[in-house]
Order: structure tokens, then C-alpha cells, then sequence
């Protein structure tokens, strides 16, 4: 039998040793009526040869965005992931640790983490990073919960532009404990700033804006930020690309209270939508009111710089009922990914992914719009990803471009928007790529 | 100790490569100025080999499964076969977007619907979501569902959630999370739920009761039938916490002995790695009628087409992640059903059983047994009663020994009902072998504790570094390199 080490003879040894004869002794507490005799209805076990080939031929069955033209994002991003950062990723040191309670076994997870909260706290400027939530989603609805704890105020303030998933996460997350919803909407692809000073009162927790948002466009961060602290307490929480923050303002120059996003894009893969990260990094006066891990060094007993986890005090295995999170588990081998990546990549590389990602959307964007029919959905600057108007259903253009091998985007009916698609580029993407993708476009459209 | 990667930095040093452009586009044709950073991030500049030597160094300070045992009660640190890690490494596995068409992910929607299937089977549930990521977090999903469940009915004054005092602490968390109230129930003095304590708690508020089990005493709640009478008659709701599903796989479906929402910890009980604390998943197994408050997408079929089924969309609770959970994670999992199959999962259990019962048996001489006289399920808990009478050795002090000694320590200080708790579960993938080692060791530890009790209150030395200050951590707050 796979995975397990005893061998019959052995079985028996300790069964005798146990003082029994045999196994089914050991569960004489349990009521016999709900013992199962019989095996339960799985298929026969498959050998390691057998089930290599059941994934190959799965597997088959799947075009990936190598083998295709992809231009999908909303979230989820196709960047280059140096080869470097799965092979340290596999080492099993960190692959099958456990997460960092005993300290000084653990001394390499504490310093990854460590290091990648630093890492995290220079891309935003903020002053305290957590160890990883499950996605930027949930990320998002952390922030909330935290700007209500903090502030003691039931209302958030959402705009309309951020990602559509993340808001019906949030919903999850705030419906039952009495938040308040209110959303300000959407005006030439940017938050209606007028709307949202409307909206806004002394009663707000917090304000959510994306940017890049949903469009890839880039909200005007600096008009924002006035109105959101012109309020008593409000907190400004900002969801962020990651690889947007070498190149745009960091969070921090725009004074944002509390800064989440989804970290994928940061050497990890698409995994088809997991795992993922989040990330969320605040002001040393939220830190107790932070959910998640956080890593901080100490000293060990010679007097050695050691690292551990720290205020623990707000988690669940301590506070129980009144933990800031039900948080236990955080994305730790994806962290150690995306601080391999940011480590490779460095200072120059990170700013020319974020610097070859948007020179090479706006000329795709260009392209595009040159092509009869098709135009920009929206004027704002945008980061890496664009919304463009399709002059026939965007999915009669995914479904033809399919057949192309070109995965054109996404089709935006599904989030109330007719004719229209989102289109994401990626430092991956070659001139040829991208011509590729238009040439198609006018193919398809031409019919 | 290692310096950061961040002392380790020489300005215009590069550990990438990237083809240059060939789009003649500048950035600032792009992007307002206005738009863009004023302050550079300070971040490393550094080689690939600076890196690689770096993170190896890193990895030398962690224990890990291969490298030795890890005793961890409720955290079932089970060895993970390395086929699972070099199949899921396939680029149409990792190379895979979310919001591609159906038709391109054909393969990956029937993997995770037949785990879909296979999770429900085993456990007895007739539907399975697999978005929670989580233990947590199935948590949180089962317990949104239950306030679903109470709504469409119009029951909401249902906001009571009762818990046993030997519940893990994400199942209080969870409760309140979801805007519940938590009332927690003692335990009797066999270590179960205490019936009479639970009658004098049961009334119209109630709206379920999360139970382990077996519980965190390793302790099957014989009970259980009666409990679930109780909880189903005012229409609360049965949550299986199924953080220790592997004492019972194969044996025992938690749908048929009285639960109606169970989370499973795929990254424990199916083996898929621990990660040093994630990624994990944490699917969720409901009884029928509870189906339709299941987050979206399900996957489901028709015909020979797997598609993402929104069918139910208007009752469902609605999303808990951003797409449908950990997929890569879940495929591990798979993989490990596929190779089990029933008569594996029953192995699985038994050998879980055999080795705990086998190590508190040789233990129980040496180390205080509170629940002693009945058969443990995988994992049983003893403390430091005798060492702290005679020397005044704390748990803690046993723990950090246990480094020294080559194994990870067990889970201590939990469950809360048993004073310094040490919490010790073997798992099916030791050998005997390895068992008899760490009792050897064990024995020998308590041995020290009457010798020479200072040894224990240093311990650890033989570690990375020596016993940590959290104290210190906590005070004088650093959780960020200053460059």
C-alpha cells in the first residue's frame, strides 16, 4: 500500500503491544451501525504509472496560455516567472514545513516571511506587511473588516470599478455582520468623485478603491484621497497590481490607510484561478487590528538575531471568539514565491516587467482601435489592461479567435457591459503577438 | 545568523534576463507623469546565484517531512508523495487562466469534478464545493451556509452556534466572522461533549453546533447520534469540523452518522504539502438539501461536457474566493484519492490508529494521560503534570527538547481544556521504526527532566538558533528591514 510504512508483521507487533489482537478492537467505542464494512464506491487504486497517464491524457485536454495567445487578466496575469523561483519553491524544506510556531526550526520560513513583508512594505510604502491572505479578494474584505473594527463604523464606501469577483467576496464576508454596502458608481470608467463625496459622512468606515480597477484604468488617486479623509475617520483602503507599484504611486505617496491586493502576478501561476494570494499592508498604528500572520525578529537566548511569529495575540488560537480573523493558515509557499520573484527581478527588472507590460498594451490598444469598429470604452490612463467597445458580441470574438488559438479576452456581458471586451498584456507578449491578435481581430470582425 | 537578502544587495547587479522591447513605445507616451512614482521602492539588486545560495541557506533552518518526524496532533503532518509535486508541475495544469473558455480546460473541470464526487462519497454528503481555500475557511463557507439555510426558512433569530470547550480556536473565530454568537458546552470527564450541559443550552436560537470529530482529545464522541437528535430538533444544523477525517476514512461517512455540513482539510488529510502554512484548501460536503447555498461556480456535467454551473445562482451564498478555489492544490489531492482508492482509505485510518495508540501506550508510564482508559482515535494528548510536580518543567520546556532531539515538537497548549497540553499524533506514514525513536527520545527527555531539569530549560541548543525571545518580538516591534 502506498505511503505507509508499516509492514504487516510490524502492524501486529504493535497491535500486541497495544493489547489488542486486532485492529477492529480499537474502535470498539464507535457504534457498530455506523462502522462501514464494505469499501466505499472509488474506482481501484491506480498505480503511480497509471496515474501519471490519467493526468497526461487530463491534461491534454487543456490548451494552456503557452500553447495559446492569451490577452486574459481580470486578476490573474500571465507574467514571465524565472525558473529559479520553482526550483527553491520545491525544495522540500520549504514545500512540506509546517507553519512557523516552533521558531527555531522554522527559522528559514520566519526570515522568507519576513523578508517578503519588507519587500511588500517598500512596493507600498506602508509600514506593516501581514504574512499572506488566501487571494486579493479576500484581502479586500479583511481591509473592511478592519477599517470597521478600527473605526467602530458600519458603513463601507465601494467603488464600482473594482473587480466584480472581489465585490461578491466582500458581500460574502460583510453581509453578516451588519456592513453596510454602498457603492459609488462607475462615470467614464473612473469613480464618480462626485458621487462619492455625496455618498460619503461621518458614519463611513472606510472607501475601496481599485487601481488599476477592473478596466485597467487608473483612478485619480490624488483627487480621492482628500475626500475620503475629509471625513472624521474614514480609512482609504487601496487594492493594487503589485507589479503596477515599481512605475505608479506607491499608496503610500497618496496617503492610503490600508493597502490590499492580489499578489499571483509576483512569480506565481495561473493555476487556473488558485492558489492565489493577498496581500495587505497598513500604518503601525492598524497593527492590531490586522488579520493574518505577521513575522518579527527578536533575539534568541545568546543574544542572536532570531525571527518569530508576532502579536499573536490578535489570532484565533489565542483570541478565539474575538480574534481579529478566523485566519490560520496564510499562502506562505506562495509568498516565498513572489519574494523569490521580486528578489530575481530586482530594482530594474520589476520596473521593466511593469514598464514592457504597459508600453506594449497601449500599442496594442492603438492597434486596435485602428481596426474598423473597434474603439477605446474608455479615455482614463490605463496600467496594463484596457476595455475596448467590439463592433459584434465579444463572444462571437472569443469563440472565433478560439479556433485561432488566441484567447481574445473577457467577455464583459457577463458583468453588464454589452460589446465589450478586457484585454490584459503581459512583458510576455511579442510585436508578433500582438499584431497577430489584431490581424485576427479584423478578420473575424470583417464577417 | 543569515544576514537578509537585503545586505546582500550591489547596486546594478541583476538576477533576470527579459528580451528587450520590440514595441517602440516610451512610458511616458503611456502614463501621465502625475501618475508615476515619485520615490524609487528600495528593492534588492542581487544575482541569481546570490539568491539561489541565499533561500538554500534559508531552507537549512527548517524542519520538514523528509527530513524528520512531526509529531503535530490535529495538524496530521503526513508524508506527501512526490508524484503528486511532479504532476501538478505540468504547464497545463499551472499554465492555465481562469476565465479561459470551457472548452479549453475540459481536462481540468473533470479532475476537479470527480474530487467533487469522490469527496462526497467517502464522506457520506451528496454535494461538494471545492472554492474555500482553507480549513478556516470551510469554516467560514459551512457557516454562512447554515445562516442561509435559517433565512430561507425565515428563522432568523437563529444565532446561537454551540461549541464544545475542546473546539480549535478557527471554529470560534468563524462564528463570529459570520455574525453569530458563539455558547460554548464543557466537556465531561471522559473528554466528550457533556449531554446535560448541551440539553441546558438547546432552544429556538440555536442555529447548529460544530463539532470535532473525533475531537481534540482524539477522542471518537460516541455520542454523536444523541447530540444530533438534540441539535435537530429545534433545526440547527450539524457542522463536522473534518480536521481529523483520518482516523476515520474509509470506516465512517460523517453524513451518515448525523452531520450535515462537513470542511475537509485536503492539505492534512489528503496529503498535499504543508507549505510552511499554505497554500491549503478546505472543500466543504453538504447534505442535499443544502446544495443549493453552495458558493458558485459548481462544477457539473452534461453529457461529456464539464461546465462551471451557476444554475442556483439566486440562492447561493455567493462567492468565498476569487475563482473556484485552490485548484493546483486540489489536483494533489486527486491524485492521492485516485491512488488510495477505498481499500487505501481504510489502511490509511487503521495505520493512523494503530501508531497512536501504539506511541501513548509505550508513553504512559512516562508522561501524565489524562483520557487514558478508553482506545485514541490518531492522536491523544498527555501533558507535564509528573515533570512539573517533581522539577517544575513546563510544557513548553518538553517541546523545545524535543528539538534537540531531532523531531519537530507536538502541538502544545492545545486543547485549552487540558492544562499544558501536548498534543501527539503520529500519522499513518511513520513507520514503527521511527516511532520507537521518538518514544526512545521521549523517555529519555522525561529521564532528563528528573537528572537534570536545567537541560530542558534551555533546550533548545542544538537548533539554528536557541530559544526565542516572542516577548522581545512583541515589544519592540521589527517586522520589516530598515535599509
Amino acid at each position: 500500500m502506498p505511503f505507509i510504512s508499516n509492514t504487516d508483521k510490524e502492524r501486529k507487533e504493535m497491535l500486541a503491544a497495544i493489547g489488542v489482537k486486532k485492529f477492529e478492537e480499537l474502535l470498539k467505542d464507535i457504534p457498530g451501525k455506523f462502522i462501514h464494512q464494505e469499501p466505499c464506491c472509488l474506482e481501484n487504486p491506480l498505480s503511480e504509472l497509471e496515474i501519471t497517464s490519467r493526468i497526461n491524457e487530463l491534461v491534454s485536454r487543456n490548451i494552456s496560455t503557452d500553447d495559446a495567445n492569451s490577452f486574459l487578466g481580470a486578476g490573474v496575469y500571465d507574467h514571465f516567472i524565472p525558473a529559479a523561483v520553482d526550483s527553491i519553491i520545491s525544495r522540500p524544506e520549504f514545500l512540506t514545513a509546517y507553519t512557523p510556531y516552533q521558531a527555531e526550526v522554522s527559522q528559514g520560513t520566519l526570515q522568507y516571511i519576513y523578508e517578503y513583508q519588507t519587500l511588500i512594505c517598500e512596493l507600498t510604502g506602508m509600514e506593516i506587511s501581514n504574512a499572506g491572505m488566501y487571494d486579493g479578494a479576500s484581502a479586500a474584505a479583511e481591509a473592511i473588516l478592519m477599517a470597521v473594527r478600527k473605526t467602530k463604523k458600519f458603513k463601507a464606501i465601494i467603488a464600482e470599478t473594482i473587480n466584480p469577483l472581489y465585490l461578491q467576496v466582500i458581500k460574502a464576508y460583510t453581509e453578516g455582520v451588519e456592513i453596510e454596502l454602498v457603492m459609488v458608481p462607475e462615470k467614464n470608467g473612473l469613480v464618480d468623485l462626485k458621487i462619492l463625496k455625496d455618498k460619503l459622512d461621518d458614519e463611513t468606515a472606510c472607501v475601496l478603491i481599485q487601481t488599476p480597477n477592473f478596466f485597467g484604468n487608473l483612478e485619480d488617486v490624488f483627487a480621492i484621497e482628500p475626500i475620503v479623509h475629509s471625513s472624521k475617520k474614514a480609512l482609504f483602503i487601496a487594492c493594487v497590481d503589485p507589479l503596477s507599484l515599481p512605475l505608479l504611486n506607491s499608496p503610500a505617496e497618496y496617503k492610503a490607510d490600508i493597502v490590499v491586493g492580489e499578489g499571483q502576478s509576483l512569480g506565481n501561476f495561473q493555476s487556473f484561478g488558485g492558489p492565489l494570494f493577498g496581500f495587505l499592508a497598513t500604518s503601525l498604528s492598524l497593527a492590531r487590528t490586522m488579520p493574518g500572520r505577521i513575522v518579527g525578529a527578536s533575539l534568541d537566548s545568546d543574544g542572536n538575531k532570531a525571527y518569530c511569529l508576532t502579536l499573536q495575540a490578535r489570532e484565533q488560537h489565542i483570541r478565539r471568539v474575538k480574534a481579529t480573523s478566523n485566519i490560520c493558515s496564510n499562502q506562505a509557499l506562495c509568498n516565498l514565491a513572489a519574494t523569490v520573484y521580486m528578489c530575481l527581478m530586482g530594482k530594474q527588472g520589476l520596473k521593466e516587467v511593469s514598464e514592457q507590460s504597459t508600453t506594449k498594451a497601449h500599442y496594442l490598444a492603438e492597434k486596435i482601435c485602428k481596426v474598423d469598429g473597434f474603439s477605446m470604452a474608455f479615455d482614463a490612463p490605463f496600467f496594463k489592461e484596457f476595455a475596448i467597445k467590439t463592433p459584434i458580441p465579444a463572444s462571437k470574438i472569443i469563440q472565433k479567435l478560439k479556433h485561432k488559438n488566441i484567447f481574445a479576452g473577457i467577455n464583459m456581458k457577463q458583468f453588464g457591459y454589452e460589446n465589450m471586451l478586457l484585454v490584459a498584456v503581459t512583458e510576455k507578449k511579442r510585436k508578433c503577438d500582438l499584431d497577430g491578435f489584431v490581424n485576427s481581430l479584423k478578420e473575424v470582425s470583417n464577417v | 545568523m543569515s544576514k537578509t537578502i537585503f545586505e546582500k544587495n550591489s547596486s546594478g547587479r541583476k538576477g533576470y534576463t527579459l528580451p528587450k522591447s520590440d514595441v517602440n513605445l516610451k512610458l511616458e507616451d503611456c502614463v501621465p507623469q502625475n501618475y508615476l512614482r515619485k520615490e524609487e521602492a528600495k528593492l534588492p539588486e542581487v544575482s541569481e546565484l546570490d539568491v539561489m545560495r541565499h533561500f538554500l541557506e534559508l531552507s537549512q533552518k527548517n524542519h520538514c517531512i523528509e527530513k524528520g518526524f512531526y509529531p503535530l496532533g490535529s495538524c496530521t503532518m503526513k508524508y506527501n508523495p512526490q508524484v503528486n509535486e511532479v504532476l501538478v508541475r505540468n504547464k497545463g495544469i499551472l499554465n492555465l487562466h481562469p476565465f479561459q473558455d470551457e472548452d479549453t480546460v475540459q481536462g481540468a473541470l473533470r479532475i476537479l469534478f470527480d474530487l467533487q464526487q469522490d469527496l462526497a462519497e467517502i464522506s457520506g454528503f451528496s454535494n461538494v464545493t471545492l472554492q474555500p481555500v482553507a480549513g478556516a475557511h470551510g469554516e467560514f463557507t459551512g457557516l454562512k451556509i447554515m445562516r442561509a439555510y435559517h433565512e430561507a426558512k425565515g428563522n432568523s433569530h437563529k444565532k446561537k452556534i454551540i461549541l464544545p470547550d475542546s473546539a480549535h480556536g478557527t471554529n470560534p473565530a468563524s462564528v463570529s466572522l459570520v455574525g453569530y454568537k458563539m455558547v460554548e458546552i464543557k466537556s465531561n470527564e471522559k473528554g466528550m461533549v457533556d449531554i446535560e450541559d448541551l440539553k441546558a443550552h438547546i432552544d429556538d436560537k440555536v442555529a447548529g453546533f460544530m463539532l470535532t470529530n473525533p475531537n481534540t482529545l482524539g477522542i471518537f464522541e460516541t455520542q454523536i447520534e444523541e447530540i444530533a437528535k438534540l441539535v435537530h430538533s429545534v433545526d440547527g444544523l450539524m457542522y463536522m469540523d473534518g480536521a481529523n477525517f483520518n482516523a476515520l476514512m474509509g470506516y465512517i461517512k460523517p453524513g451518515e452518522i448525523g452531520f450535515d455540513i462537513m470542511h475537509y482539510n485536503l492539505h492534512k488529510t489528503f496529503s498535499t504539502p504543508h507549505g510552511g502554512g499554505g497554500p491549503g484548501s478546505g472543500p466543504i460536503g453538504v447534505r442535499s438539501d443544502l446544495a443549493k447555498f453552495l458558493p458558485v461556480p459548481m462544477i457539473s456535467k452534461n453529457g461529456n461536457k464539464y461546465y462551471f454551473d451557476y444554475s442556483h445562482k439566486e440562492t447561493s451564498i455567493g462567492k468565498v474566493h476569487s475563482f473556484f478555489g485552490n485548484f493546483a492544490v486540489n489536483v494533489r489531492a486527486y491524485i492521492y484519492l485516485k491512488m488510495l482508492g477505498s481499500e487505501g482509505l481504510k489502511r490509511v485510518a487503521e495505520n493512523a490508529l494503530i501508531n497512536a495508540n501504539y506511541v501513548m501506550k509505550k508513553l504512559e508510564n512516562h508522561y501524565y494521560i489524562p483520557y487514558k482508559d478508553i482506545f485514541c482515535m490518531h492522536e491523544f494528548v498527555a501533558n507535564n503534570k509528573w515533570q512539573k510536580e517533581k522539577s517544575g518543567v513546563k510544557t513548553l520546556d518538553l517541546a523545545k527538547r524535543i528539538l534537540d532531539k531531532g523531531f519537530h515538537a507536538p502541538t502544545i497548549y492545545f486543547p485549552l481544556i487540558v492544562s499544558e497540553a501536548m498534543m501527539i499524533e503520529p500519522t499513518e506514514t511513520e513507520s514503527k521504526e521511527t516511532l520507537d525513536e521518538f518514544i526512545e527520545a521521549m523517555i529519555e527527555i522525561a529521564r532528563e527532566s528528573e537528572d537534570n531539569p536545567e537541560i530542558l530549560k534551555n533546550a533548545p541548543i542544538n537548533t539554528p538558533v536557541k530559544r526565542v525571545d516572542d516577548t522581545l518580538a512583541v515589544r519592540q516591534l521589527n517586522v520589516k528591514f530598515e535599509m
